[in-house]
């Protein structure tokens, strides 16, 4: 049944897998470190500097921590589901990555073999995504509700909320990409913008711009962050969803966070920013590799979200609703009429 | 290779929804629902058509069950799983599972199944896109319109409550 040539491309498969999973697990450490940096120099401080040079083993020494403390479930909680709740947080955050592809096919020096920089272009892609990533949510209403605490149910009801609110706003924006580039593949997308800055579909006027503005404040809302994060608001909910988690539980919630977070910036470059290709179509530009402008763009947008978390106060949640509802989904209706009527 | 996975998607469906109904927690139905679904959303891709798949996790799994969820979480938990739902004699609905079961059961074994493969040209979100706005229209329009009024009535009766 399985002969040689199968036989490879399933490990190879299984490689990849394993690789992209190990590079998503750890990448939030340094993360971390970034945050507290930016946080640190945006406050004029200098943020953690005391483990290692300027703070740079600081994640190492609160993971020990994480580790080391003492895990609590809550008398009187749903302990099987207070267990699970982290891990249908975290399980999905991964799972995006399937679909996500960081390149073109590749050579392997010396082997002299073709890798796709991909596990899978399927061609419902941004749907796979969508699909995918707004499963996270049941990991903070399922902690939320376990935890058999006031504000963690709160938080976990909140988040139900302000997620059905943002996710129809975040598919619109989806399908104002799907609709300027004719494909829900997200490789063809990424084909669909090559050959300079002028082709990215963040520059697709006039209706690109609206479109990735709409995008980017539905997935700050989805992702929970600032200044969206209503659902762990620390003024009025103790801190939300998580309150009663602690140790490496605890820990499992920022980790989907912080690769919420990656992959909402991927996603923003892949479908706005051209993905791999340099925004400029000249030689010196090409010469550099493909992979180093996706990952400098994504790491750009990183920062970003770094950024507005230490600059933009928290919204009220009754605004919270408005934006959602009275202003980005009547202008995403508006944006696909407009969108269409480009594409006659 | 395939009707193994066939095999194992099936089994936890089957079992899960046999969960959804005996769990006496609302909450741990609802985990198993969700569980179920998944599963069959699994067995839509085994059969060829990803985008079946992924509406599936998309709206039921994704919107429909958050929306259980809210409701069921304001629940008072103790006390919807010491009530037996619903309320009237277990032998009379034992007499409507019967019913229901032997129903179902006739229409699977009177209805005509094709065997032939379908055709991969026509399970492209392409083509299910084209057959919607052309052989399909008529009763694509007629879901937009039924799905606009449920819209309307949502808001009217939001709206009603309010004053």
């Amino acid at each position: 049944m399985l002969d040689t040539a199968t036989l490879i491309e399933v490990i190879i498969i299984i490689v990849k897998a394993w690789l992209l999973t190990a590079i998503i697990f750890s990448l939030p450490m340094p993360l971390t470190w970034l945050e507290r940096k930016v946080a640190g120099h945006i406050h004029v401080r200098l943020g953690p500097m005391r483990v290692g040079p300027h703070g740079i083993l600081q994640p190492l020494a609160d993971t020990l921590k994480l580790i080391l403390k003492e895990d609590i479930v809550p008398d009187r909680a749903d302990r099987f589901l207070f267990k699970l709740a982290p891990l249908i947080a975290m399980i999905p955050a991964f799972l995006v990555f399937v679909a996500i592809p960081f390149g073109e096919n590749v050579t392997i020096p010396f082997v002299n073999r073709e890798v796709s920089l991909y596990l899978s272009d399927l061609n419902v892609g941004i749907l796979y995504v969508l699909a995918i990533g707004g499963l996270g949510i049941y990991g903070i209403i399922f902690g939320g509700w376990a935890s058999n605490s006031k504000y963690a149910l709160l938080g976990g009801l909140r988040s139900a909320a302000q997620m059905i609110s943002y996710e129809i706003a975040l598919s619109f924006a989806c399908i104002g990409v799907v609709m300027m580039t004719d494909t829900l593949s997200l490789l063809e997308m990424v084909r669909a913008q090559a050959g300079g800055i002028h082709h990215w579909n963040v520059l697709y006027l006039p209706i690109g711009p609206v479109w990735f503005v709409i995008f980017i404040i539905a997935a700050l809302a989805e992702m929970n962050r600032i200044p969206f994060d209503l659902p762990e608001d620390e003024g009025t909910l103790a801190s939300g969803f998580h309150t009663e988690y602690s140790g490496m539980r605890f820990s499992y919630f920022m980790l989907a966070e912080y690769v919420a977070m990656v992959s909402v910036s991927v996603l923003t470059v892949i479908m706005f920013f051209g993905g791999w290709h340099p925004p400029l179509d000249g030689a010196l530009f090409n010469f550099v590799p493909g992979i180093f402008w996706f990952m400098a763009k994504v790491v750009a947008f990183i920062y970003f979200f770094m950024w507005l978390r230490f600059t933009l106060p928290r919204y009220r949640y009754d605004q919270l609703m408005t934006i959602g509802w009275k202003i980005l989904i009547p202008l995403s209706l508006v944006s696909v009429l407009i969108t269409g009527l480009m594409k006659i | 290779m395939e009707k193994f996975f066939f095999l194992m998607f099936a089994i936890t469906a089957l079992c899960s929804g046999l969960a959804v109904v005996t769990l006496r927690n609302p909450v741990h139905s609802a985990v198993s629902l969700m569980l179920c679904l998944v599963q069959v959303a699994a067995l839509f891709v085994l059969l060829r058509s990803p985008f079946v798949a992924v509406a599936q996790v998309f709206i039921y799994v994704g919107a429909v069950m958050v929306l259980f969820l809210f409701v069921v979480l304001i629940l008072d938990i103790k006390k919807a799983a010491i009530e037996t739902f619903p309320p009237v004699k277990r032998r009379f609905v034992g007499g409507v599972i019967a019913v229901l079961g032997i129903e179902l059961l006739a229409f699977i074994f009177a209805s005509p199944f094709g065997t032939a493969p379908a055709d991969a040209a026509e399970t492209t979100t392409e083509s299910i896109g084209k057959l919607l706005f052309t052989k399909y229209l008529f009763p694509f329009e007629v879901v937009s319109i039924i799905l606009l009024a449920a819209l309307v009535a949502a808001v009217i009766m939001a709206k009603e409550r309010q004053r």
